[in-house]
């Protein structure tokens, strides 16, 4: 690809070769720039879907840092390196078997290995997502199922906190495993869906359909404008 | 503050629950609350014996770092496990200043430790409050005979023992305080089997048999502790010997005499039975 004047380039290098990029490039679009594909780990370039978590090494830095490709400008002198997808071991469960009321600490039996967290904090430092991941685990270690789902509810599953894990604990799929015990056993569940099917099935709204169908668009849009909402509860 | 900062453990918040319950509701009652923390975070549970160890003292060093940044210096905790690695760590801070330094080069995220945080086991606190004890002590334990059992963790090492390591009396005190009669046993400075419980019970289930076999020869009728694997070893092991001894908190049996609820749901053997045969219990 021919250099614009206008654009500043820098230096990367991609597993030890250099390739000079334009400045404010992603890592992600930095990589096909140079000219690379991606098959797998990139999904929705939006920094939402937790698929193209990548490690890399600034200028003069010996630590590595990590972060998801497609939200992080590329550096002048940074290496990147290709980076296996996370495929982290997750325990198999049933959703019906798992009450909290039933268990001293499910999320513990489940992955015991959270015993061996040493509150490092390097998976919280990890997080692209800014969540406190030690705190979350630490959480679920004292079978608070509530505050490990709150604490983890922004995780992308990128799976960055277990790959720098040195206990070789599974973050984010204990989190997501809490987040749906609360779902299931600690939420308030909401009794609007199961009214609102006993009205349909009592043909509640079969006249109205019937109206509306019959209609003209404009006066339907007209009534949809003007449509009244409910408040929850 | 008004009470005591509490550092709980993550065994308090569930098999132990009945010991959390207990000791919250006799220091209640005793007018000096304990106050949970902010923030704590496992203290790894067991001190770790590795040459090259200092990664396991990041976590008791956070938790008392939290109790630092709180404002206060003095930090109470129920578990016996929780007491042992918390001031160990705390020791080693103070006796080895560059490993001091070089967590807190780690912890970058966190303010230094200083080391002056002061760790306590709740029976500590107990044994200078003699006294109030005994005002609020409505419901004598008349006619109970428990045998105190103290383990390893608040003992051994010497250095951090919060009593005598080979005549601790602590529980002794306090018991009679509370009216009960004494049983004394011999082992109750002996090892329970401990983690044995996990892959190896055929050793817990021995030293158990030995430790609980003492108490009931000698007339016990419970026995009192604070460590809540001990409470689980002795508790559950036993009835492979067929004993059927309720294994009690000492900080329930505090609460039986203050005339406060009291739950005891988390036992092997329900102590509720022994208890309403003893009229402590209606």
């Amino acid at each position: 690809m021919a250099e614009n004047k206008d654009e500043k380039m820098i230096d990367i290098y991609v597993m030890g070769r250099m390739y000079r990029v334009p400045e404010g490039l992603t890592i992600m679009t930095a990589l096909e720039y140079a000219g690379y594909k991606y098959v797998r780990g990139c999904g929705c370039r939006g920094g939402f879907c937790g698929a193209c978590s990548t490690v890399f090494r600034t200028k003069n830095e010996y630590k590595l840092r990590m972060d998801l490709a497609c939200q992080t400008a590329v550096e002048d002198g940074m290496f990147l390196v290709q980076l296996p997808f996370v495929p982290a071991v997750r325990t198999v469960f049933q959703i019906d078997k798992v009450d909290p009321e039933e268990h001293d600490n499910i999320l513990l039996e489940h992955y015991p290995e959270i015993a061996r967290c040493v509150s490092c904090n390097t998976c919280t430092k990890a997080c692209p997502q800014d969540i406190e991941v030690m705190d979350y685990v630490q959480a679920a270690l004292r079978g608070d199922i509530d505050r490990t789902a709150k604490l983890s509810f922004d995780c992308i599953q990128c799976g960055l906190c277990s790959i720098r894990c040195p206990a070789d604990i599974k973050h984010y799929h204990l989190a997501q495993e809490a987040r749906r015990i609360k779902g299931r056993y600690i939420d308030i569940h909401s009794q609007q869906l199961a009214h609102r099917i006993g009205e349909l099935h009592d043909g509640v709204y079969e006249e109205k359909m019937k109206e509306y169908v019959s209609m003209k668009k404009e006066d339907i849009k007209k009534v949809y404008d003007k449509r009244e909402f409910h408040k929850e509860g | 503050m008004e009470g005591y900062l509490y550092y709980p453990g993550c065994t308090l918040k569930t098999k132990a629950s009945d010991y959390e319950k207990s000791a919250m509701a006799v220091m209640e009652a005793l007018g000096k609350p304990l106050v949970e923390m902010d923030d704590w975070y496992c203290c790894g549970a067991v001190q770790s014996l590795t040459t090259d160890d200092l990664m396991h003292q990041i976590a008791p060093v956070r938790t008392m770092c939290c109790a630092q940044e709180q404002g206060e210096t003095e930090l109470v905790t129920l578990c016996d496990m929780c007491y042992n690695v918390l001031k160990q760590a705390n020791l080693r801070m103070r006796e080895k200043p560059q490993d001091l330094e070089t967590l807190n080069e780690f912890l970058d995220e966190d303010p230094d430790y200083r080391g002056e945080v002061e760790v306590f086991h709740l029976f500590e606190i107990l044994r200078k409050m003699g006294r109030e004890i005994s005002k609020k002590t409505v419901k004598p334990l008349d006619g109970l005979r428990i045998s105190p059992y103290y383990g390893c963790m608040l003992l051994r090492p010497t250095e951090i023992a919060m009593d005598d390591t080979e005549n601790p009396k602590v529980m002794e005190e306090l018991l009679e305080v509370l009216g009960a009669q004494v049983i004394d046993n011999p082992k109750r400075t002996e090892c329970c089997g401990s983690y044995h419980t996990v892959n190896r019970s055929d050793i817990v289930e021995k030293r158990v048999k030995a430790i609980v076999a003492r108490a009931v020869d000698d007339g016990a009728d419970a026995i009192a502790l604070s460590c809540p694997l001990c409470q689980f070893n002795l508790d559950y092991h036993q009835r492979s010997a067929g004993y059927d001894i309720p294994v009690l908190y000492l900080t329930e049996l505090m609460a039986l005499a203050f005339g406060l609820e009291v739950g005891m749901e988390k036992h092997w053997i329900d102590p509720k039975k022994m208890l309403k045969e003893k009229k402590i219990l209606e």
